[in-house]
């Protein structure tokens, strides 16, 4: 992925497999959220593919969702002005199908399907625990009950494969333990867990898998014990050891700075 | 009166007993209600004297013994204050109008009292040619109706910080509002019917008015009518009344729509409403694109011109290219609106994948270039189809099955003129409107559209095809304006170019439009219709406005968005979203502390 002359992502291989929880890591900068852009089709990709299930996504987020991804966002993102129930059911859009006409002529068949999209809707609030505030509007729920509310409104959207951007950032110890359980919860839903995040011991409790991203590539992938024992992992946190040779991963990087070609591809199962 | 109920010498209004309540003007409460009482009382009696010594003064306030024009509105403004007083004596039986036990209704009574009064006795003498001309029953009135304003402001008022604040806490709502007593369905209902009922005889006084004095009294009172009620928690109870009868709200309105021509003994008054009727349903129209999907529109009336000139060119009109093509109504109905839908669609493809400012520039010249394209449409500059600036006269009257709508009819006793037909055809088309847009609204499509308008980056990522999503609201809305243009071809005889502008002097034009949605209230479904009438009513009523009022709705406009950014009728989450401190939504009361507590125990 570039943005004019700066590459942002290059030649990440990336994939993430049914009833997975994988962890994404990375420095500020390191390109982890462009990485989620590219695979939800909110950036193109200037090279490389998603794929999801064996066929490729086109870049069109709405497309990205109805086959089953479904994401959050680092800085909240959700519709402020509806009511938490309203955003729930929006997140069921891609899984309903009452058109315009529809709406207009009130068929049985429509109020069946609102009632079953409300349901449903109530059936997530139930899971993350917010169905007793269904009226109230989503601005007005404090700031742990917004990143609940945003996934749950995720999940509406019955993805295969879920995308959780910093999902308890500005948490306190209490909340992220709960938004860990969370997550855990969603896995054994059967959904795949793709998750950026800063807390370690959130992502190393967490994760199957963890893959490090430094500076728009991926450094190394694997268990939480092989990335904690990598050293070029704390070099790129803590940086270099003043004094000793420079590490491979420095080498590395001038190297790939160097070479022009890059090379977008992120895959999901 | 004043001793049968004494209520003890606790002010109403205040909570906090720290600072002591007083009044800005320092007087005893017993005194500054008397004040009102009496002066309430005495401004209405003063209208049953003579103001003036001639008849030229519109409205003949000559009479001693009953009230004439302007009389009429002082008297009820000072009934109202009187009425107001007594209810804040605790009378039995009046307790319900002032539900929040506040001042701010009995202030903005006495206001309305006096500014009404004033502004008759000021018109007199300004009118007439200096002071000569009161009679002394003005200098009555005058100073009656100052009384009750000295009363008001002497009533106790926790002061605040500054006089600004304590000045402010006189004439506004209060925060918190007894819950009402419940009350049985029927009785609610009963209300409103009764609230309907007024509400019609207050819109048809309004456009009945036949001179911009008594326009000019009429808005005063009303609007410190509503205010007062507003204040003193009334208008809250009515809304939550409504909410609870949806269905039953709305029929009533249309009976009350439907009652209007049958109270107007003169067409004219018919054609008026005919013409706020079109307007306002346009303005619904928009209301989708712009209140629902916030898609800011900017040559919205060009669709009701498509609609118009599609209806007259299949009207049979001898003018029209098509001329011995007559469609029945329904058919140029469906027409209209499908040309609409289709230019809506031409026209929305390329311009909805911008947002914002540069959707608003996009549309705004295509308004434009709409208008110009039918200018030029004559044969000579361009292929003969619209007749060019002379556009389609001669349009025939409708005919539905056999009723002739430019023919007069006799109705149960009433006589219907033209405009009365359409006015009732119109109620029938704005019925339509209106429960399409509550439909559409209420239901997974209207939930896309307010997502794309809150967040669209984060609407695409829920599923929703913001684009697909978009031009559906924009053709939906093009086809209702389409709609209401097939009947407007009718009423107006004839189509041409001109009114189907950006900004002009008159409604229908784009600008006034997106006033109307703005003023009234975006998202909602009576506020367009209340901005559609104001604003047709306004420059129609006052003369001295005609060729100032885009100057002075550009002020109101900039008022109204510093004062009430949610419009007159507020949209629930709107008033939300711009007054953050009233947790109005809250149903259930939950306090602040145990939120913590349910987001620790909650997953």
């Amino acid at each position: 992925m570039r943005f004019g002359g700066l590459t942002a992502v290059r030649s990440v291989d990336f994939t993430v497999n049914s009833g997975e929880i994988v962890g994404l890591i990375g420095p500020n900068g390191a390109g982890k959220t462009t990485f989620f852009n590219c695979l939800t089709g909110l950036y193109i990709p200037t090279e490389g593919t998603v794929s999801y299930k064996g066929t490729v996504l086109p870049p069109k987020p709405h497309l990205v969702t109805q086959a089953g991804i479904a994401r959050t966002f680092q800085n909240i993102r959700l519709f402020a002005n509806m009511t938490v129930l309203e955003n729930v059911l929006v997140g069921r859009h891609t899984r309903t199908k009452e058109g315009l006409w529809s709406a207009l002529l009130r068929g049985p068949g429509f109020k069946k399907a609102e009632k079953a999209s409300e349901d449903r809707a109530m059936e997530l609030l139930e899971f993350i625990g917010l169905a007793h505030k269904r009226d109230h509007l989503a601005r007005n729920l404090p700031y742990g009950e917004q990143r609940k509310l945003e996934i749950a409104r995720a999940l509406a959207s019955e993805p295969g494969l879920l995308l959780l951007d910093e999902p308890t950032a500005g948490m306190n110890p209490q909340e992220t333990r709960t938004t860990e359980e969370l997550v855990f919860a969603i896995r054994d839903m059967g959904i795949a867990v793709l998750v950026i995040e800063h807390d370690m011991r959130f992502i190393f409790n967490l994760c199957d898998r963890v893959a490090v991203l430094v500076q728009g590539e991926k450094l190394v992938e694997g268990t939480s014990e092989v990335v904690q024992a990598d050293e070029r992992v704390v070099a790129a946190y803590l940086g270099e050891p003043f004094e000793g040779a420079p590490g491979e991963a420095e080498a590395a990087e001038v190297a790939a700075a160097e070479s022009t070609t890059s090379n977008t591809k992120g895959e999901a199962q | 009166m004043t001793e049968t109920t004494k209520t003890p010498a606790t002010p109403p209004a205040d909570a906090t007993p720290a600072p002591t309540p007083r009044g800005l003007i320092p007087l005893p409460l017993a005194a500054a209600r008397a004040l009102l009482l009496t002066g309430g009382i005495a401004t209405a009696a003063s209208t049953f004297l003579a103001w003036t010594w001639t008849s030229d003064f519109p409205g003949d306030l000559t009479v001693t013994g009953y009230p004439g024009g302007l009389q009429w509105l002082t008297f009820i403004a000072g009934a109202l204050t009187a009425i107001f007083a007594l209810a804040s004596y605790g009378t039995r039986g009046l307790g319900w109008l002032i539900p929040a036990r506040n001042n701010a209704p009995l202030v903005l009574t006495a206001l309305g009292a006096f500014a009404v009064t004033w502004f008759t006795a000021i018109e007199i003498a300004a009118k007439l040619g200096g002071l000569a001309n009161w009679e002394p029953g003005t200098y009555i009135a005058v100073i009656a109706s100052l009384i009750p304003v000295l009363g008001a402001f002497a009533l106790p008022q926790t002061a605040g910080e500054t006089t600004k604040d304590t000045l402010k806490a006189y004439i506004a709502k209060p925060d918190r509002i007894p819950a009402p007593q419940p009350i049985s369905p029927w009785a609610q209902r009963a209300v409103i019917t009764i609230a309907s009922i007024i509400g019609l005889a207050v819109f048809t006084y309004g456009i009945d008015t036949e001179y911009g004095e008594l326009f000019i009294g009429f808005l005063i009172v009303v609007v410190f009518a509503v205010w007062a009620l507003h204040t003193a928690g009334l208008l809250d109870r009515f809304s939550h009344m409504v909410a609870a009868n949806r269905s039953f709200t709305l029929a009533m309105g249309f009976l009350v729509a439907i009652a209007f021509p049958f109270t107007q003994n003169d067409d004219h008054y018919a054609n008026i409403g005919v013409n706020i009727l079109i307007f306002g349903t346009v303005a619904l129209g928009l209301n989708i694109v712009v209140g629902l999907a916030g898609l800011l529109d900017l040559g919205y009336v060009a669709f009701l011109g498509v609609g118009a000139y599609t209806a007259a060119l299949v009207s049979g009109s001898e003018f029209s290219k098509f001329s011995g093509v007559q469609f029945p109504f329904w058919a140029a109905a469906l027409t209209g609106a499908a040309a609409s839908l289709i230019f809506g669609v031409l026209i929305g493809a390329p311009t909805l994948r911008l947002r914002g400012d540069y959707l608003a520039i996009v549309t705004l010249g295509f308004g434009e270039i709409f208008r110009i394209a039918v200018n030029n449409m004559d044969g000579d500059s361009g292929p003969d189809l619209t007749n060019g600036p002379n556009g389609i006269p001669a349009i025939p009257d409708l005919n539905i099955l056999g009723f002739n709508l430019g023919q007069p009819h006799d109705i149960a006793g009433f006589t219907l003129g033209r405009f009365a037909n359409y006015y009732l055809l119109m109620v029938l088309i704005m019925a339509i409107v209106v429960t399409v847009y509550t439909r559409a609204a209420d239901s997974r499509i209207g939930r896309s559209w307010i997502a794309i308008r809150e967040d669209e980056t984060a609407a695409t990522a829920m599923g929703i095809n913001g684009f697909r999503v978009k031009l559906i609201a924009f053709a939906l809305g093009a086809s209702l304006a389409g709609l209401a243009g097939t009947v407007s071809a009718h009423v107006t005889y004839s189509v041409v170019p001109n009114p189907y502008q950006f900004a002009g002097s008159t409604p229908p034009n784009s600008a006034f439009l997106l006033a109307a949605v703005v003023l009234g209230g975006m998202g909602t479904v009576a506020g367009p219709i209340l901005g559609a009438a104001l604003l047709y009513l306004l420059p129609e009523k006052l003369d001295f406005l005609q060729n100032k009022s885009l100057l002075a709705f550009g002020i109101a406009l900039i008022l109204l968005m510093r004062f009430r950014p949610e419009g007159i009728i507020a949209n629930r989450r709107r008033q939300l979203e711009f007054h953050e401190t009233g947790q109005l939504d809250v149903p259930e009361t939950t306090t602040l502390t145990d939120e913590p507590a349910v987001t620790k125990a909650g997953a």
